[in-house]
């Protein structure tokens, strides 16, 4: 079994814990190469088919070929798909920082979808090595009736035994990737021949690492048109995957904020 | 902030290994410092970012820190401690490293035990001045209650003490000495001073008396985790699908092997069945065989009821089944666990109430000094014994690690955990729960009609000495004279009772003690049970004499092994001869001959007849068979 093979099999492991232990499941799919390995990996788990919605909460501010790939893989790979739009800016925390209150739209439309359709688990493709805080996250990681994170109190996690009995009212994040890094999800993703966004390639000197929305996204230099040149160029880069994500950089704590309030 | 690193692995060079290490010891003495030098010593921090820390170290009004790198979150920083366990990954001159750090402080031993459950090696950290410290010691427990043996130790801070080695000699001899009463040999112990990058990526010459290994040397020598593929197959059942035709079990191969053939034994109920198919996706059906770690499904040959939390292995190696579990736990939650509380214990997938039967020893690990065992406190390792409302398919955890553990779940939450130090099929649990039911006949009831008593007739002997051949013989003239004769023979009972068992010593047993069982039932309402078996240990046939107690009568059939192997009716003795017998009796000479029998028959120079004779005559002088007044008369 080769590296891949381990991290998939864990990965497998963890979303048929999260179906086989939560009522009522989604996965969030932000059209980003990690969710769609996330997406490829439940349709290896479940032997094709993603038996639980696939739920994207739209800023309405994503690149124009990401809401293309939505569309068309939404339908070749059969999802569930629940297309639920954030709330305006100014029901956001005035006090952040201009992206990160941005960003913050995307919490606060989670929120509404919660609500709206009470999911008891959220499975969020997220991992360790993209963020600091990110990295201190449970595999199955509560949070409070309100969405919060709790990372004074999270519950003991080991031997792949998860806490999966959120309190009413609240819910769970999955994080079925949180062992990947951004390398593993270049390499899975050509192995597997999975489809990805064209932004992620050079054009004219310049490529997304991460992708998020319009205003707060910026490309970085690179001329690594295909994936074997991103593999590459990972290799000997020092740029953290996160530089074009402008959110990260407004105050130290701006990301902290924001997750313990309930961001991804 | 953004921490990003070197990818730790490419497809191109999978070849280097993989190993998950974990830095723990007691607050303050320098783990977050050490993970920071780690990574600016191999090249591993990204651009800028000493810079920030720099930033953020002087907006602080502090000298340069390195725990910054890590402790990201603002409680971390403010408080100068590191709450929670964060995941990083560097390189080494041959391997990829994922660096665990976990926290120190007695509060946040969950997540400390999050973080080191799963490493394969560990890095023990210690302050100079302190020396080693109650959480040094219970780290240490800790390490070798999950299961981590590669424990390197570092001494930091020897700046603070004029990098004596004297000092460092005392704290070495200290903490080598309580590792190895652990049973963990510490692969090194390194003198360094984190900040100032003495002796974790070169020698300095502050420690010149030095010439052990560096930080980077000591862990660019751990190896990751033994693999599992060599043990016996366990598969836990996660779910049962049925998206389609096909009725998938999923579930993920946590040892061993299998491949579509195979004879399986579904656990803890002991189903018997074939695997048809292993499934996949985009392609379907898979070939070849799939090892230990692998998340697959599987189809079976024929419709069974199969569930989460079952275990599957390979017949004749299979878990036992069993409600009565030993274990040695570490607590964390805030109340203490006390005997009689009912508790929820999550094994595998299997998931069932249970109540903790007896508190049998409780030690804080800190100072190891051992307690009245009526509770286990917060932070502190017990034994206990548990009854579950449930079985569960388990192994000893010296035997399989990842089905011998299990965790204990409070309101939800995950309070405690450790290993299954024995697994006790013999007792049953919750035993004010069964009520046997007794026979309405009366004893001597069936004596008057089949004119003998209860009894187990316990033929043992190597294979081929005549035993099955003699049973067979005295189970028809029982018969024939009126009697309830019923042969037990030991290898028919395995092509069905026991088929979930093999030939390894402890299934031997279990083999032996189910025939027992079964005799000494049949034996109590009056029947003569008839058992042959090689029965080879002395031990186990005791124990099936403890069972039937004093109807048991046992007949060594004592053929000489020459003998035995001449006539070798199954053509067993061959099969050995050539290697494709591996734990047969007579070759390997692991039968231990009884000393003290009721009879002893030697089929060299014995004819069947003469032998059944023989045993008649025992059974009529020990009161087994009741003599026929007619037959009494015609001997006057």
């Amino acid at each position: 079994m080769d590296h891949l093979d381990a991290l998939e099999a864990q990965s497998i492991y963890i979303l048929r814990e999260a179906f086989a232990r939560l009522k009522k499941l989604a996965l969030l799919w932000s059209l980003g190469k990690d969710s769609n390995v996330m997406i490829w990996l439940a349709r290896k788990a479940f032997f094709g088919r993603v038996p639980f919605p696939a739920l994207h909460v739209d800023t309405g501010k994503k690149f124009p070929e990401m809401y293309a790939f939505r569309d068309i893989y939404a339908k070749e790979w059969d999802l569930d798909l629940r297309v639920d739009p954030c709330p305006p800016i100014d029901s956001v925390d005035p006090t952040l920082p201009p992206a990160a209150r941005s960003a913050a739209r995307k919490t606060e439309g989670l929120k509404l979808a919660l609500a709206k359709y009470g999911f008891d688990g959220l499975i969020a493709g997220i991992r360790r090595d993209e963020e600091a805080t990110r990295a201190k996250e449970r595999v199955f990681s509560p949070r409070g009736v309100e969405g919060g994170w709790d990372v004074r109190d999270q519950p003991a996690e080991f031997w792949d035994q998860f806490n999966a009995s959120p309190p009413p009212g609240a819910h769970l994040r999955i994080h079925p990737i949180l062992h990947w890094t951004e390398a593993d999800i270049w390499a899975y993703t050509k192995r597997e021949g999975i489809p990805i966004i064209p932004l992620y390639l050079s054009q004219n000197g310049k490529r997304y690492r991460s992708l998020g929305d319009q205003d707060i996204t910026f490309p970085v230099n690179s001329n690594a048109a295909s994936i074997d040149e991103i593999l590459l160029e990972l290799e000997t880069t020092k740029v953290p995957e996160r530089a074009g994500r402008a959110l990260d950089h407004e105050t130290e704590d701006a990301f902290e904020r924001l997750r313990v309030a309930g961001y991804l | 902030m953004t921490i990003a690193v070197p990818p730790a692995s490419l497809a191109a060079d999978a070849v280097r290994p993989l190993v998950r290490i974990v830095i723990v010891g007691h607050v303050d003495h320098g783990k977050s410092t050490l993970v920071g030098r780690l990574l600016h010593e191999t090249g591993s921090l990204p651009e800028g970012k000493l810079e920030m820390l720099k930033a953020v170290s002087a907006r602080r009004g502090m000298p340069f820190e390195w725990s910054f790198l890590l402790d990201a979150l603002q409680t971390e920083r403010d408080q100068g401690i590191t709450i929670d366990t964060t995941q990083i990954r560097f390189r080494t001159p041959s391997r990829d490293v994922v660096l665990i750090d976990a926290p120190g402080h007695a509060e946040f031993l969950r997540n400390m035990i999050t973080g080191a459950s799963q490493a394969d090696g560990a890095v023990l950290i210690i302050d100079a001045l302190e020396g080693v410290r109650d959480q040094t010691r219970r780290h240490g427990y800790l390490l070798q209650l999950l299961g981590i043996k590669q424990v390197a130790v570092v001494v930091n801070k020897m700046d603070r003490v004029e990098f004596s080695a004297a000092r460092f000699g005392d704290i070495s001899n200290e903490i080598t000495a309580h590792l190895t009463s652990l049973g963990i040999t510490p692969t090194a112990v390194i003198p360094i001073s984190a900040r100032e990058g003495d002796g974790v990526a070169a020698r300095t010459d502050n420690i010149a008396w030095y010439d052990g290994p560096t930080v980077v040397e000591a862990i660019d020598k751990l190896t990751p985790a033994q693999p599992l593929d060599a043990l016996p197959l366990r598969l836990a059942v996660q779910a049962i699908y049925k998206f389609d035709d096909r009725r998938i079990v999923a579930g993920r191969i946590e040892s061993g092997h299998l491949r579509a053939g195979d004879d399986i034994v579904i656990m803890p109920a002991g189903k018997i069945a074939k695997i048809k198919t292993v499934e996949g996706w985009p392609v379907t059906p898979l070939a070849g065989a799939f090892g230990a770690g692998r998340s697959v499904g599987i189809t079976l040959d024929r419709e069974l009821f199969v569930e989460r939390g079952d275990v599957i292995g390979h017949a004749g190696n299979a878990p036992r089944d069993t409600r009565r579990l030993r274990a040695r736990i570490f607590w964390l939650h805030d109340q203490p666990l006390t005997a009689g509380v009912s508790v929820l214990v999550r094994l595998g997938t299997r998931e069932t109430r249970a109540n903790v039967v007896a508190i049998e020893k409780a030690v804080d690990p800190g100072d190891l000094a051992s307690e009245a065992a009526t509770e286990i406190k917060r932070n502190h390792v017990g034994e206990i014994d548990l009854s579950l409302s449930q079985p569960v398919a388990a192994d000893p955890a010296d035997n399989n690690p990842r089905t011998g553990r299990l965790v204990i779940e409070i309101n939800g939450r995950i309070a405690g955990g450790g290993l299954v130090l024995s697994v006790d099929s013999g007792q049953r649990a919750a035993t004010a729960d069964i009520v046997p039911v007794e026979s309405a006949l009366l004893p001597g009831e069936r004596a008057a009609r089949y004119r003998h008593n209860g009894a187990v007739l316990w033929f043992t002997g190597l294979p081929g000495s005549g035993k099955t051949t003699i049973a067979r013989a005295l189970e028809r003239r029982l018969f024939d004279r009126g009697g309830s004769p019923i042969l037990l023979d030991g290898d028919t009972l395995r092509a069905g009772l026991n088929s979930d068992l093999g030939f390894s010593p402890a299934d031997r047993a279990e083999n032996i003690r189910r025939l027992g069982e079964i005799a000494a039932h049949l034996a109590a309402n009056g029947h003569i049970a008839i058992v042959a078996a090689v029965s080879p240990g002395l031990a186990d046939r005791a124990a099936a004499r403890r069972i039937a107690g004093d109807r048991f009568r046992e007949i060594h059939v004592a053929t000489s092994a020459e003998v035995c192997e001449q006539r070798d009716p199954k053509g067993h003795y061959a099969k050995a001869r050539s290697g494709g017998l591996p734990n047969f009796t007579g070759i390997g000479n692991d039968y231990q001959p009884p000393t003290a029998s009721e009879l002893v028959l030697d089929t060299a120079g014995l004819s069947v007849g003469e032998a059944v004779a023989q045993v008649e005559t025992m059974l009529a002088q020990t009161d087994v068979l009741i003599e026929d007044p007619a037959d009494l008369a015609a001997h006057i």
